[in-house]
């Protein structure tokens, strides 16, 4: 079996709204596999029908080679969720939190003590066996999180936004753990809105209002759906030239999708906007402002992203 | 002030709480219409910053000045030159976006005859007018977020604090926020955000990184991006983990991180070591695209600093 999700045409209604609209994707294993959206775009509710929690109105769900509506019982023995909130036991240590997720697998003396062990190990816990969960830092409770959703060594594991409020260096050695686990075969579904994070997924998909917009590695999404250009200008003075770039926009004399500020660069993003360039430099230097440095450079996963859902 | 175009400065500033310095001896300085960015891991200190800067906080020691106003002795006269948005700004769930934006012109004593025009302009400028009669508890995060912001620029502050206005918003509503804080930024006000997210670091015109209680660096992101050690290659091999695995440790190679379908590396000198490293694959029967010269991001910047901190 070389896909551990195979999800055709599924489809889930509540009463008249249709939070997944005949979404086809696959997964192959040992991949980390990333899905992306805005909050209400169905990803969620996509966790829950492929964890076999919800039914789907209609459609295929195959999860390691099994019909997660027919069988969930059977899958969920090799699957690992770690929800958005981290459901740890705040008033138990560390090393509860793991016997506890053990024995709840059915995990028992020397096998849940090497496991445990295996945990501790792996997610640098080792030397905070005996804090509560509650007194942990954000990246600790992660990886701890994380450590208990994979207890019994499921075959693929979803994280439901694992990031959320975690600082830039736990967030890195969270990742790695991540790259680890796949290595030893694991796969990984992980979804995020958070473009920078995306970037580290083997394969993505967009999802907008139930509907995936994209799927790929993250060079190919950004090659095939990213039809716009982006040009970054180093202006002497970036305030006034965005100003007067988004006045043109308003009034037609520049046609853009945005014109956005980041630090002391103007970037402006829009279909044709190396055909436009001339015009733009000359609009600066009209109201005496140096445009500087001009570069059309590659587009962010967000530029891609925020550029297909408008 | 020394200089009339800093807005905001800060000498030797501390917080202890019991044991913790949670901030130590701060030195900064930030000047009129910026956009500050206020960027580090969970703990340390920026949150702590902010309630000090909104004189909301006394410092242990040092002191700082807004607006020209000392935060200890004149706090109250600072409060009218500030919008503070925290990370629990309230809202009132049960009033209306218009009822909340009328219930903190209340209590900034906004007079009737300024406050029709002033709430009509917010209402455009944060994009909320087609919500104004929606329950506050109703809205989505990112409308909340902007909300908030609303509310906080209704007695039309100079200076505007915002203490990660946008954790847990999504990607379309954080770039809608982002375009809010470019109108201001636009119209002079100066902004101090902090952030734990290295995109919208990238956003800032200066940036001071914060570890520890302490401010590590304070510079432009473009400067701050090239004080990473080393030269970034990236490559496309066809099997990551292997080549990760066999390029461990490779002479010259101070990091390997995985993006996607490629290994960002970095080396010491680029030029040498990206013939090698395609040498070292292909002996090991991996074929590999690249290497392509890349940009470090503010992260890998963050992170190598952050490293450099730690190992001294």
């Amino acid at each position: 079996m070389e896909n551990a999700i195979v999800a055709h045409d599924l489809t889930k209604h509540f009463g008249r709204f249709t939070a997944v609209d005949h979404i086809t994707f696959r997964v192959p294993r040992g991949q980390i596999f990333g899905f992306l959206g805005p909050n209400g775009s169905g990803k969620t509710t996509t966790i829950r029908i492929l964890l076999g929690l919800m039914k789907p109105t209609a459609g295929l769900a195959e999860v390691l080679g099994m019909d997660i509506t027919r069988q969930p019982e059977r899958v969920r023995a090799h699957l690992g969720y770690m929800s958005q909130r981290f459901s740890l036991y705040n008033d138990l240590t560390v090393i509860e939190n793991l016997r506890f997720f053990g024995r709840a697998y059915g995990l028992h003396g020397d096998k849940l003590r090497a496991q445990i062990d295996f945990v501790l190990q792996m997610a640098g816990l080792v030397g905070r066996e005996r804090q509560y969960a509650r007194l942990l830092a954000g990246g600790w409770r992660q990886r701890l999180a994380l450590g208990a959703a994979i207890m019994h060594t499921p075959q693929l594991v979803f994280l439901d936004e694992p990031t959320a409020g975690v600082d830039p260096v736990s967030r890195r050695m969270f990742w790695d753990l991540l790259y680890r686990l796949t290595s030893e075969g694991m796969t990984i579904f992980v979804t995020t809105h958070y473009m920078d994070e995306a970037e580290h997924c083997n394969q993505l998909a967009f999802i907008h209002n139930g509907h995936i917009i994209a799927e790929g590695t993250p060079s190919e999404i950004k090659e095939r759906m990213m039809h716009g250009q982006v040009l970054e200008l180093s202006p002497g003075d970036p305030a006034r030239a965005v100003g007067l770039l988004r006045a043109a926009q308003s009034d037609g004399r520049l046609q853009a999708d945005e014109v956005a500020l980041y630090g002391l660069s103007v970037h402006v993003i829009g279909a044709d906007i190396a055909g436009q360039q001339a015009t733009i430099l000359e609009m600066l230097r009209a109201e005496g402002i140096d445009p500087g440095l001009a570069l059309l450079i590659p587009p962010s996963l967000e530029d891609v992203f925020i550029a297909n859902v408008r | 002030m020394a200089d009339a175009s800093m807005i905001i400065e800060t000498r030797a500033l501390c917080r202890s709480f019991g044991a913790t310095r949670a901030v130590d001896s701060l030195d900064l300085s930030i000047f009129r219409g910026e956009i500050f960015g206020l960027v580090g891991p969970d703990g340390a200190g920026k949150t702590t910053v902010l309630r000090m800067l909104a004189a909301i906080l006394n410092p242990t020691a040092g002191h700082a000045t807004v607006a020209g106003f000392d935060t200890v002795k004149k706090s109250e006269a600072i409060k009218a030159h500030l919008g503070y948005m925290s990370q629990q700004f309230s809202l009132y769930g049960d009033l209306s976006v218009l009822e909340n934006m009328n219930f903190f012109a209340d209590i900034f004593g906004i007079k009737r005859q300024a406050r029709a025009g002033r709430i009509d302009r917010l209402l455009d400028f944060s994009r909320m007018r087609k919500f104004s009669a929606r329950r506050a508890a109703q809205l989505s995060g990112g409308m909340q977020k902007k909300l908030g912001l609303a509310c906080t620029l209704i007695h039309e502050p100079e200076i505007l604090l915002l203490d990660e206005p946008t954790t847990g918003v999504d990607p379309v509503s954080r770039r809608e926020f982002w375009d809010i804080l470019t109108e201001l930024h636009i119209t002079g006000t100066t902004i101090v955000v902090s952030t734990p997210y290295m995109d919208e670091a990238e956003r800032c015109s200066r940036v001071g990184l914060m570890y520890q209680g302490r401010l590590m660096v304070c510079d432009a992101p473009s400067r701050i991006r090239m004080m990473v050690d080393g030269e970034l290659l990236a490559f496309r091999p066809e099997n990551l983990q292997r080549a990760a695995a066999l390029l461990n440790g490779q002479p010259g190679v101070l990091e390997i991180q995985t993006y996607g379908d490629l290994l960002h590396i970095f080396v010491d000198a680029a030029a040498r070591r990206g013939p090698e490293i395609i040498e070292r694959l292909a002996q090991a029967g991996l074929s590999c695209a690249g290497p392509w010269p890349a940009q470090p991001r503010m992260e890998e910047a963050f992170i190598s600093l952050i490293g450099k901190q730690a190992g001294k």
